[in-house]
């Protein structure tokens, strides 16, 4: 990214009063229209032309542009000039949209004074869109609700308007009609947002406070810092703390965010921009802490800051091991970038030297490998994710165990405890039935139920966090056909009777994929894993057997059948070539395998043994 | 004993009518054939400087039976006039059923060609309309008979087996038939379905019964069990001999990188760890002849890993598979040491084995030489 200055005609980015600036973000239901929206408001404001515009602006990651999803918070200052003849700045945070990163989301928000909450005309209010309100609701924010696609013939807005009274509790006159696709209704939305979200409060003179919603790393310039500046201001040549561990960095340069960074003279309060401090790494910033001035600071730090701690763990082995050079250098690098993952050494008997990694959730850790395998080219396997468990020794020694490989002996083994979290779910009430089911198969406890307004439940469970993580998520968005929206938060460790679950690939004990298990789950658990691994496992020239196994006794087993016949009739002259191309492509798809014994292991079937049939 | 003499295939690309199964190049206009062989006169040409010894002709196509037998005589003479060609050198050629009497195959024989391989297919009437056969399984015996009372002491018969329709049990008959006339050799070929080909269409319209891998196994081992029981050598997947100076000596040469020279459209030919193609279009194959160039339309030098993955894939096509010493001196690799888990994962399921330092496949382990190559 470059510096750039903006055009003269830009006056509003210069001296903004803080009554001119308007932050606000955008919240919905997945595919409600989020990025069209942004790319609409960012066109018709100016802020880029034609040439220099493309799709889902705000999605710098080519994963978030296939996957239509947002995973980085992101903000774009915005010049409007209203129809009352004054210029305003409207800073737009964007956030990331999925249970993993709730805490994220919650700072973004808590960086704004308003949002704008988009309903799709045709699906109408989601669970999403429920759950984005309450967090909107909680931050005391101003909340303009906008119906989209109304372009769309299956669009119903007198339902959606009904469903924002009943259902959401919110003022149906409030709303504006909107197309984001057809550039219908922005001015409009442009108007509400000068009209109805509060401009900013806080003094210019007090002693800076500013809100730390994200951090990004680059290449020249090292940390580049989102923040919100709530009182007080910022300058280069200031230097400021870090209030979570006071830590100090002379501020380098301070500025807004264009479509790229443009430098300023200072931040304010009320100002959404960045600061560059010749911060190292992102993980010497905290998002959600608060930064104020080292000779003059901030008599408490803003509220909500919380320590994200990663609560999936999981190893990441090269396939091939001489790319384990290769696998360190680039962890090293991805983690410039992503505060949240960490990693230590480790090794496997099955699969080499690796890295012990730990994760906020599973699309975490999903994401994670996608960009290590895409941005960095490498082929790699991650071993089955665990929680971390905490045993109690006969010596009464406590330890705490993330890897199965590290499960202690368990003659030794006084006591096992477990995570449990509190999961917080609304849902229309006909799925109450399923999803207590569900919760109760996952080793829910101590549920609670409340019904909101009429037709709709608030439902919470205690369970332990494994189940949660394995494939819960997706379950229950399944059973409650997306209308269910869930969050959860750890509350303790609990007693639990564990067991470390092996799985033998004939007969060779593969400890990437061990787990450790309730032990009444154990035997369904193993089952489930051989199962899976008998799909994943591509068929080989020999038979294979999968076997569960707790310590030496087999609880459950299935079999790969060989292949039996896949020979070319006919191989002359013009055969040779084509079947050779054909191996040879064969054989690639093959590196992306690990071999273990005799057996060719792919990729997916490390992550598929924890999800189970009913999917 | 096979020499390291190159092989010279020439590439007759013309039928009167094109069978359902087959993907090879053919044109179905015979008035070209003049052109033709004078096409590959001057295309051997091109060759002499690079090809010198040959000690196997083979004639395929295509039908090479549709060409007379003064055609036949110029292709021969050119190459005698352009090469030394062995004067025990195995001349084969590929004949249809229906196209020849016992005096043009006399005549054939006074030319020099002195193997035949007849493209049978199947003593099943049904079946032979099936694959869009011109001939019927009567003119297949009588172009045997027609090819022993001339004095063909050495011919192949080509079998296809695996056809919609076809049972183990009628499979056995038409193979019982088959040895009835003591070939020298058969080469009995599992169906495949190329995507050009019209059966493979038919067969996506799920108008066909292709066998399941389990069936295509039985088939296959009751081919080898029947011709083994009746004195036959399986020495490729799909190549049966009568004895071991009966094994196709120009077709080994492709299973073991030696020299080959390809001429006439799409030809393939190999020389010092290049492979080049020819275009496959007879018209485009002719103008480039009569411009004076190559018709290659492809060449390929092929690097280390690539000859040894060939000759991995198809070493365990036959019977004498990898001969180890050989293998590790030629690509620098000790395949035994490097593979051993495998290997002997292998043995002991016993797909493959080890004899005179050679890794084998056995029966079983010759079913599935793909995934073998892939170890």
């Amino acid at each position: 990214m470059q510096n750039q200055s903006p055009p003269n005609h830009w006056r509003a980015f210069f001296n903004t009063l803080m009554e001119n600036i308007r932050n606000f973000s955008i919240i919905a239901h997945i595919d409600h229209g989020k990025s069209t929206l942004a790319d609409r408001l960012i066109q018709f404001t100016g802020v880029c032309n034609e040439r220099n515009f493309q799709d889902q602006m705000l999605d710098n990651m080519d994963i978030e542009r296939e996957r239509g999803i947002t995973i980085k918070s992101n903000a774009i200052s915005l010049p409007y000039r209203a129809k009352d003849g004054k210029e305003y700045i409207l800073n737009l945070i964007d956030t990331p949209g999925h249970v993993d990163f709730s805490y994220e989301v919650s700072r973004s928000l808590a960086s704004c004074e308003g949002v704008l909450l988009l309903i799709d005309a045709a699906q109408g209010v989601q669970a999403q869109t429920l759950a984005n309100l309450y967090l909107a609701m909680e931050h005391n924010l101003e909340i303009i609700p906008i119906i989209n696609k109304i372009d769309l013939p299956s669009a119903d807005v007198d339902r959606v308007l009904e469903e924002i009274d009943s259902e959401l509790g919110l003022d149906p006159d409030t709303h504006i009609k909107c197309s984001a696709k057809e550039g219908i209704g922005i001015e409009e939305i442009l108007e509400a947002i000068v009209e109805r979200i509060p401009p900013p409060t806080g003094d210019t003179s007090n002693p800076l406070a500013a809100l730390i919603f994200d951090a990004k790393y680059d290449a020249y310039r090292g940390t580049i810092i989102h923040c919100r500046v709530f009182e007080g201001s910022v300058k280069a040549g200031d230097i400021i703390r870090f209030m979570y561990n006071n830590s100090t960095y002379k501020v380098e340069e301070v500025g807004h965010f264009l479509l790229q960074r443009a430098k300023r003279e200072k931040l304010s309060a009320g100002d959404v921009g960045y600061i560059i401090a010749g911060v190292k790494t992102v993980s010497d910033v905290r998002t959600g802490d608060t930064i104020t001035l080292q000779d003059r600071p901030c008599g408490q730090p803003l509220p909500g800051f919380k320590e994200v701690k990663p609560v999936v763990f999981a190893s990441i082995y090269p396939i091939a091991s001489d790319d384990y050079q290769d696998l360190a250098d680039s962890l090293e690098k991805y983690k410039l970038n992503d505060a949240s993952f960490i990693y230590e050494k480790d090794s496997s008997a099955a699969l080499g030297q690796g890295f012990r990694c730990g994760f906020l959730g599973l699309l975490h850790l999903d994401i994670v490998q996608e960009r290590l395998e895409r941005e960095f080219d490498l082929s790699i396997i991650l071993s089955v994710p665990s929680v971390c468990y905490r045993f109690t020794l006969r010596d009464k020694k406590v330890i705490y165990v993330d890897n199965p490989t590290h499960y202690p002996d368990p003659s030794e083994i006084d006591k096992g405890e477990e995570p449990y979290i509190r999961a917080s779910m609304m849902l229309p009430e006909r799925y109450l039935g399923t999803v207590m089911k569900l919760c109760m198969e996952k080793r829910g406890v101590n549920s609670n139920l409340n019904y909101t307004s009429p037709g709709r439940a608030e439902l919470s469970y205690e369970m332990p966090l494994a189940e949660v993580i394995f494939d819960f998520y997706d379950r229950f968005k399944s059973v409650t056909q997306g209308y269910g929206s869930f969050d959860y938060d750890i509350i303790d460790y609990r007693e639990s009777t564990l067991v470390l679950m092996d799985i033998l690939v004939n007969g060779e004990k593969v400890d990437a994929l061990s787990q450790i298990v309730h032990r009444e789950r154990a035997r369904a658990r193993a089952l489930n894993a051989c199962d899976r691994l008998k799909d994943e496992i591509p068929r080989q020239m020999y038979k294979i057997a999968i076997q569960g196994a707790i310590g030496g006794e087999i609880i459950a087993r299935s079999t790969i059948s060989a292949f039996r016949k896949d020979v070319t009739a006919k191989c002359y002259g013009g055969d040779i070539t084509r079947k050779r191309k054909l191996l040879e492509k064969q054989k690639a798809g093959k590196k992306r395998m690990k071999m273990i014994g005799s057996v060719s292991i792919p990729q997916s079937a490390f992550l598929a043994v924890l999800k189970s049939d009913n999917d | 004993m096979i020499s390291d003499q190159a092989g010279l295939y020439i590439h007759i690309p013309f039928c009167l009518s094109k069978c359902g199964y087959c993907s090879y190049y053919s044109i179905v206009s015979p008035q070209f054939i003049d052109e033709f062989v004078k096409a590959v006169d001057r295309e051997m040409a091109f060759y002499t400087d690079t090809f010198h010894d040959f000690d196997t002709i083979y004639l395929g196509g295509g039908t090479p039976s549709l060409l007379s037998a003064s055609q036949i005589d110029t292709l021969l003479n050119a190459a005698h006039k352009n090469f030394t060609i062995d004067h025990q050198a195995e001349i084969t050629m590929e004949v249809n059923p229906g196209d020849v009497s016992v005096e043009h195959f006399q005549s054939l024989r006074r030319l020099g060609i002195n193997r035949l391989n007849i493209g049978v297919q199947s003593f099943d009437d049904p079946l032979l309309k099936f694959l869009g056969r011109r001939h019927t399984a009567k003119e297949a015996v009588e172009a045997i008979d027609a090819a022993r009372i001339a004095g063909f002491d050495n011919i192949g018969m080509d079998f296809i087996y695996g056809v919609h329709g076809q049972t183990i049990k009628t499979w056995k008959q038409t193979l019982a038939k088959a040895l009835s006339f003591s070939p020298e050799h058969l080469s009995c070929y599992q169906l495949s379905l190329d995507k050009k080909t019209s059966l493979f269409r038919q067969y996506k319209k799920d108008k066909l019964h292709l066998p399941s891998e389990n069936e295509a196994l039985d088939f296959f081992l009751a081919t080898s069990q029947t011709l083994t029981d009746a004195g036959y050598i399986h020495y490729e997947v799909s190549n049966f001999a009568h004895s071991n100076s009966l094994i196709s000596r120009h077709n080994t040469k492709y299973w073991r990188h030696t020299p080959y020279l390809g001429l006439g459209p799409a030809a393939h030919s190999f020389l010092d760890s290049r492979r080049w193609w020819n275009r496959a279009a007879a018209n485009t194959y002719l103008k480039n002849i009569s411009e004076g160039k190559k018709p290659v339309e492809k060449s390929e030098k092929l690097s280390r890993e690539q000859l040894a993955l060939e000759a991995l894939f198809l070493g365990m096509r036959t019977k004498d598979g990898i001969n180890l010493e050989q293998y590790k001196s030629c690509f620098g690799c000790d395949l035994l040491a490097g593979k051993r888990q495998v290997i002997d994962k292998l043995m002991r399921s016993n797909l493959v084995e080890l004899k005179d330092g050679c890794l084998c496949p056995t029966l079983a382990g010759m079913a599935v030489a793909d995934s073998l190559a892939l170890i």
